[in-house]
């Protein structure tokens, strides 16, 4: 069984967040911050490929000064256009500026228990279920790593993660979680042997990964080593910034998109240089710390302003962009959640971002609950239906039917009305109950949400992963285990 | 009778002007004020003016974290004339700070540092990446009362556990309390590795590591 993907396309609302002008004096000033402040590469192997294309490599500090001109000519042997493959090829997805899709946030530490309703410690049980739901789920068109499956072991973690999602849903994997050379041979692997070799991988990419910058302006080594194996094997590959306003990044939200832009682009000019034409994505989650602790937000003006903003820039660069949204920083799914997923998620589709990441979040993708899961699908749906605009025509201005109609009828009996009823959206988790079933009841989204997904775990099969590839991707497992 | 001058220091401080802090030791310095003195009956006020506002809501981060930084800056002047002349500043404790093996983000490890520093700690922070044995090793060299570890990846955290076991087989985890913190850590894994205290962000750290002194 495979199920229909929702996507936003063809969109009838846009948004200019900048001019052109000012576009490019972010990008003048990422330039400057690449040649005269460098940026930290720590990892031999990226710091021989600078050295090799010229640029100035600090071997003490692992630092990396290069030329506007090396990094404007990497950057245009990015592909703009390619697709995410899914063990399902029906689901593949083309990353074609055309799209929005949704996948799972990630890498949470804790989960509230979907039956006991317990906050606790993430398991690989958690991935397997979060998988199979999604699996089921018309909105999210693929996986990240939802939550950490921390009862295996770390040296090995990220595969177990990747297994259990393959395992239980034909949809594209995007992985957050693996950052070390070993564990992306082994995932690489993996991932070949769903394809069907080497060079089908190479087409049909099953598994995309996506690292981690270190903000401000640095890279982790293991992260910038596993990039460079997943781009040689043509991987489609990103790295996120978080750089955040305040702490990891300037107060001033202008500073922090060109600290976080220089970390992106460094790194992704780096995957050109050592294998020029690999695909490859622009990632960003950022927000403005909280003024009182530093602490991650999630959520507030700034975080919905960058949704919107760092697609203008990815757009520049002509790469797809794969954006944090929804997440927002609430402990439960509450006003702030609604205010905070839908704005976020409203701004970064708005600009037409290629993927969207932060289903399923509470405080600051650290709690996984499978009631906000539904819930930020079905924002996600409202507003895809608010990206398709307003039609105008002679088939939806109705004048026949409104003419038929006259002073003081009604539409209800209408053909017209029969036939485009059902372009009105219909909410699964919107009280519009009489109040008097809603006091004797005094149930909500919430709890409907968290029906939806129980139903679909005890009910959904998956396509079922090859068992052989199963047993196969245990012995690469445990071979690594030892 | 230096009245105006440790007026100036206590300002030079919630202003977070290291620059003037600095120049400000200097000057105690030149016209013969205790270093001791010119802590406590000025840079300190500062500090503690900073704290109470924050206290009360209207202070921000920065603000106290360039205190901070001015606090560093003139005690970086003062401390060698206290070893000059004998005395010492009393402390709250030493504290030995680290970002566990395998993990390279410092950022709030760094902020605790510099908070714990200006509440009246010795830190010795030994950056990222720091394996047990390096972290334990200075602990035992200086004498530390609290280790203080922090880590980013919940493939990393493990290292706290593994820093606390290597404490109890070496029969040194009473000589220690341990501190961790991060963004994965929760009080479930806190509890579980037998640490003494956590804290969500750099501000609650402090109030953690005073009470383990059993300050406050």
């Amino acid at each position: 069984m495979t199920n229909y993907i929702k996507s936003i396309t063809n969109p009838k609302l846009k948004l200019e967040i900048f001019t052109p002008a000012e576009v490019k004096k972010i990008h003048d000033a990422t330039l400057w911050i690449i040649e005269k402040v460098g940026v930290k590469f720590p990892s031999q192997r990226a710091l021989d490929i600078w050295a090799a294309n010229g640029a100035e490599v600090d071997r003490d500090r692992k630092i990396v000064r290069a030329r506007g001109e090396l990094i404007e000519s990497a950057l245009k042997k990015c592909p703009p256009v390619y697709p995410l493959a899914a063990r399902e090829p029906n689901q593949d997805l083309p990353l074609d500026g055309n799209h929005v899709f949704v996948g799972t946030d990630g890498c949470g530490v804790e989960v509230i228990d979907i039956q006991s309703g317990e906050r606790r410690i993430s398991k690989l049980q958690d991935v397997v279920d979060i998988a199979r739901i999604a699996d089921a789920t018309e909105e999210i068109a693929f996986h990240w790593v939802p939550v950490s499956a921390q009862d295996t072991p770390p040296q090995t973690r990220g595969l177990h993660e990747i297994k259990a999602i393959w395992e239980n849903s034909t949809k594209h994997v995007q992985t957050e979680s693996i950052y070390s050379v070993h564990e992306a041979k082994a995932a690489i692997e993996m991932a070949a042997m769903i394809a069907g070799g080497k060079e089908a991988l190479r087409k049909r990419p099953v598994l995309s990964l996506m690292q981690c910058t270190a903000s401000p302006l640095g890279h982790d080594g293991g992260s910038i080593d596993a990039a460079l194996l997943a781009a040689e094997v043509g991987l489609p590959t990103g790295f996120m910034t978080m750089s955040a306003c305040l702490t990891t990044g300037p107060a001033t939200m202008a500073g922090t998109l060109a600290v976080g832009n220089a970390e992106v682009i460094a790194g992704t000019v780096l995957l050109q240089l050592a294998y020029p034409g690999a695909p490859v994505f622009y990632a960003a989650a950022q927000t403005a710390s909280d003024l009182r602790l530093g602490a991650y937000t999630g959520g507030g003006p700034e975080d919905f302003l960058f949704g919107a903003a760092t697609n203008a820039l990815s757009d520049f660069y002509d790469i797809p962009l794969s954006m944090g949204s929804f997440a927002t920083g609430a402990k439960e799914p509450n006003w702030q959640a609604g205010i905070e997923n839908s704005l976020s998620t409203f701004m970064a589709s708005i600009a037409m971002s290629d993927m969207l990441l932060g289903i399923g979040f509470l405080h600051g993708s650290r709690i996984w609950s499978f009631a906000e899961m539904m819930m930020d699908c079905e924002i996600f749906s409202i507003i895809r239906k608010m990206m398709q605009g307003i039609e105008v025509n002679d088939e939806t201005l109705a004048l026949d039917t409104i003419a038929a109609v006259g002073p003081s009828g009604h539409f209800l009996a209408q053909k017209h009305t029969r036939q485009h009823m059902h372009d009105l959206f219909m909410p699964q988790f919107m009280d519009r109950r009489p109040y008097s079933e809603w006091e004797s009841k005094k149930d909500n989204a919430s709890d409907w949400a968290l029906a939806k997904a129980r139903k679909i775990l005890a009910e959904h099969q998956p396509d079922p992963l090859d068992p052989k590839l199963s047993m196969e991707f245990d012995k690469i497992i445990e071979a690594l285990e030892g | 009778m230096h009245e105006e001058l440790f007026q100036k220091m206590a300002q030079s401080i919630i202003d977070g002007d290291s620059d003037a802090s600095t120049a400000l030791a200097k000057e105690s310095i030149a016209v013969g004020i205790p270093p001791l003195q010119a802590i406590t009956d000025g840079f300190v006020i500062g500090v503690n003016t900073v704290g109470d506002a924050f206290g009360r809501g209207e202070a921000f981060l920065p603000e106290l974290v360039m205190a901070g930084e001015a606090m560093k800056a003139a005690v970086a002047v003062l401390n060698p004339e206290l070893k000059k002349q004998g005395t010492e500043r009393r402390m709250l404790g030493k504290v030995v700070l680290a970002t566990v093996e395998g993990d390279i983000h410092e950022i709030g490890k760094t902020l605790v540092g510099t908070m714990l520093g200006s509440s009246g700690f010795e830190v010795y922070d030994l950056g990222v990446d720091a394996s047990p044995d390096k972290i334990i090793g200075k602990a035992i060299e200086v004498n530390a009362d609290i280790i203080g570890m922090s880590a980013l990846l919940t493939t990393t955290m493990v290292k706290q556990k593994e820093v606390i076991e290597t404490l109890e087989k070496e029969g040194l985890r009473g000589r220690f309390k341990v501190m961790v913190g991060g963004a994965p850590i929760t009080r479930d894994w806190f509890k579980s590795i037998k640490a003494d205290g956590y804290s969500e962000d750099a501000v609650g750290a402090v109030r953690v590591a005073k009470q383990l002194m059993g300050v406050e």
